[in-house]
């Protein structure tokens, strides 16, 4: 076992290969007329002790890129490398890789003990070995007191611990976790995400978790891939990728977005002077690999942004209050913009202060120059 | 039911009506059973305890003897007893072969029922209906087939020595063998059904974690897929044995009247050898042979939902 990794700030001890290294990665499935490119020349490292997230929607290739490192499928080009040896073609028995699935597929005619020493015995582990650590898994997932009943009459969320404790029982290098959250109901899932991240800083293996959740990516993630249409749009922290999203897709798809349409004036080193439609002019940091011309989107988040009547200041858009939703903890105001576009200001609720604003009123909107993140196009 | 005790009158007469209704619609099967199903099988039974009528038939007066022939054999001339050799053989051949054919139906239909249920959902009922092809054709039909294929004559002797493998033809049709051929493709289709049936339930995603918890294909074989699939196999089994056991059309096409099977046996005495009494007897031995089967199936299928 290759000794645990501090990893800082996405800084990388290059002399320890990755946990997961994939290298151009293509997969398609079916022909002629049938054929689909279910990931399309996907490259991504996962470090050593890293939870990763590959978020995205349906059919966006994360669950086919979670089953070629698992080795039930296998990639049409490109390779994939397991802590730097090639597995692209290796059978799943044979990769120190373990799934939890989404349905958890737990053996029926097996108890719950019987579904943990599975992978131990079928390594040939002694029987001293195979009990003790049986122990210790339904331990670590708190399970003793059902060690011998049939998985067919455990609830979900006990199923879901039988299915990890199940797949960690091997100690793999690498633990796939398919949409294991999904079946669970909300405050479940929001307990199994706490526990799941903790469970993976106690074994220190590495995680790959697949969702289309993002508020379940953002809370548990070290750092997410967010995909679509069998490609990578960009990798980086929860942070990354809420406050700097570099394309449209990915600024939609995660937390409330806004955008807007801007010119730029002048670029400057990774920087760009823009002047937005109200005739505000910002600075905006420029997404890697795109260089900006003419004109571009920039999305700024409602929770960055602050609404006042339009005699307190000229703001930096201005625009007509239609909606107030009221949700408790903050309020939403959905402003009409002069051109007509449709732009949301989320501000908390002060302590019972009454609503200042009325629905048809003319208001500005503020916020900081640098809320403003600059999408690729 | 508590409602029942303190249902008061009309509601208890409309339970009642109900409970009628029931019965007046399920009546005319419950007939059709009983006179063709308990009634035959009743005088059987009856008739295993007569007397034997010079031209067939039954004469009504009680005994035993149908019963002592099924087991010993009386010597006309000296009157010595001794062990009915011939039926002993043709009992044994009956459960050998029978048993032999579910082992090889067994063999051949769990594979293929194992490709079809992992083929795609459309093509499926395609390779299910292939299977059930041949019983379009007559069961009769299909044994004289065979015999064409197998005889000395037939399409497997020409062809190896057309080819120079063999110089003689290999004699194929009236033995053991030809009978076990003709069994196994007939009844086939009645072990690959059940067999598919349990199999298209089984969860693919089960073969997959136990493969990915490095188990080999045969470790997935033996300790997933098997014991998942046991009710079918068992399923199969019965519907292939209990029919193998009392086949009657296949031993006398491929046996040739040489190799008798229990079937055979019985309509022999009922025909030729006119003693019904004989025949009637050998028909409940075979009969509780079948049911000694089914109470094993039953005994298996207990312990496999008892089981923890």
């Amino acid at each position: 076992m290759v000794g645990k990794r501090e990893t800082g700030q996405g800084k990388v001890e290059h002399s320890l290969p990755a946990a997961i290294c994939a290298q151009r990665v293509s997969k398609v499935f079916g022909e002629g007329k049938n054929r689909v490119l279910a990931l399309d020349d996907v490259s991504l490292t996962i470090e050593e002790n890293e939870f990763f997230t590959l978020l995205g929607p349906s059919g966006c290739g994360k669950t086919t890129l979670l089953r070629l490192i698992a080795g039930f499928d296998q990639p049409t080009s490109g390779a994939i490398m397991l802590r730097g040896e090639e597995i692209s073609h290796l059978p799943p028995n044979q990769r120190s890789v373990n799934t939890v699935f989404q349905n958890y597929a737990l053996f029926p005619h097996m108890t719950v003990a019987k579904n943990i020493s599975f992978g131990l015995e079928m390594l040939g582990k002694s029987p001293d070995v195979i009990k003790k650590t049986v122990g210790d898994m339904l331990a670590l997932v708190k399970m003793e007191a059902l060690r011998d009943r049939r998985t067919d009459q455990l609830s979900g969320g006990q199923q879901q611990r039988v299915a990890l404790a199940r797949a960690l029982a091997p100690r793999p290098q690498v633990l796939l976790l398919d949409e294991p959250l999904s079946a669970l109901d909300y405050k479940l899932r929001k307990e199994m995400q706490i526990e799941l991240k903790q469970l993976q800083h106690e074994t220190g293996i590495t995680f790959i978790f697949v969702t289309h959740d993002q508020e379940e990516a953002l809370t548990m993630s070290d750092r997410i891939a967010v995909m679509h249409v069998g490609r990578i749009l960009q990798i980086g922290t929860p942070r990354q990728i809420y406050n700097q999203p570099s394309e449209r897709f990915v600024a939609d798809f995660i937390g409330k977005s806004n955008f807007l349409n801007a010119e730029v004036l002048a670029v400057e080193g990774r920087r760009a002077r823009l002047k937005l439609s109200s005739g505000r002019e910002v600075d905006a940091a420029i997404p890697d690999g795109m260089i900006p011309d003419g004109n571009v989107t920039v999305v700024v988040r409602p929770e960055y942004t602050q609404i006042f009547s339009k005699s307190d200041d000229a703001g930096d858009l201005q625009g007509i209050l239609e909606n107030i939703v009221y949700l408790g903890t903050d309020t939403h105001y959905h402003i009409r913009l002069p051109d007509e576009t449709i732009f949301v200001t989320r501000n908390q609720n002060q302590c019972k202060v009454t609503e200042a604003f009325k629905a048809g009123q003319s208001v500005s909107i503020v916020f900081k120059p640098e809320s403003v993140q600059m999408l690729r196009s | 039911m508590t409602n029942t005790k303190t249902a008061s009158g009309p509601v208890r007469d409309m339970q009642r009506n109900r409970t009628r209704r029931n019965w007046l619609l399920s009546a005319p099967a419950l007939v059709v059973l009983a006179a063709a199903a308990s009634g035959p099988l009743l005088i059987v039974l009856v008739y295993s305890f007569l007397s034997a009528g010079e031209y067939g038939g039954v004469v009504w007066k009680f005994s035993t003897d149908a019963w002592f022939n099924v087991v010993f054999f009386r010597d006309i001339f000296d009157g010595t007893t001794t062990l009915a050799d011939a039926h002993m053989k043709i009992l044994w051949r009956s459960v050998r072969l029978s048993f032999m054919t579910t082992v090889i139906t067994l063999a051949i239909g769990f594979p293929t029922a194992y490709v079809i249920a992992t083929r795609p959902r459309a093509t499926r009922s395609f390779w299910l209906f292939l299977i059930t092809v041949p019983f379009w054709t007559n069961l009769l039909i299909r044994t004289f087939a065979i015999l064409e294929v197998i005889r000395n004559e037939g399409l497997i002797n020409i062809g190896l020595q057309r080819l120079g493998i063999i110089d003689a033809p290999i004699q194929m049709l009236y033995t053991d063998f030809a009978i076990m051929v003709g069994m196994t493709y007939v009844y086939l289709p009645l072990m690959v059904l059940p067999l598919y049936a349990s199999m298209e339930r089984l969860d693919f995603s089960l073969v997959e974690a136990a493969y990915d918890l490095y188990a080999t294909r045969r470790k997935v074989l033996r300790r997933i897929i098997i014991p998942l699939v046991k009710p079918g196999i068992i399923a199969g089994s019965i519907l292939v044995f209990i029919p193998s056991l009392g086949a009657f059309v296949t031993p006398r096409v491929l046996g040739g009247g040489k190799k008798m099977m229990l079937g055979n046996l019985i309509e022999l005495q009922f025909g030729a050898g006119r003693n019904w009494p004989l025949g009637a007897a050998l028909s409940v031995t075979l009969l509780a042979l079948v049911m000694a089967a089914l109470l094993l199936y039953v005994r298996s299928m207990q312990r496999q939902s008892g089981r923890v």
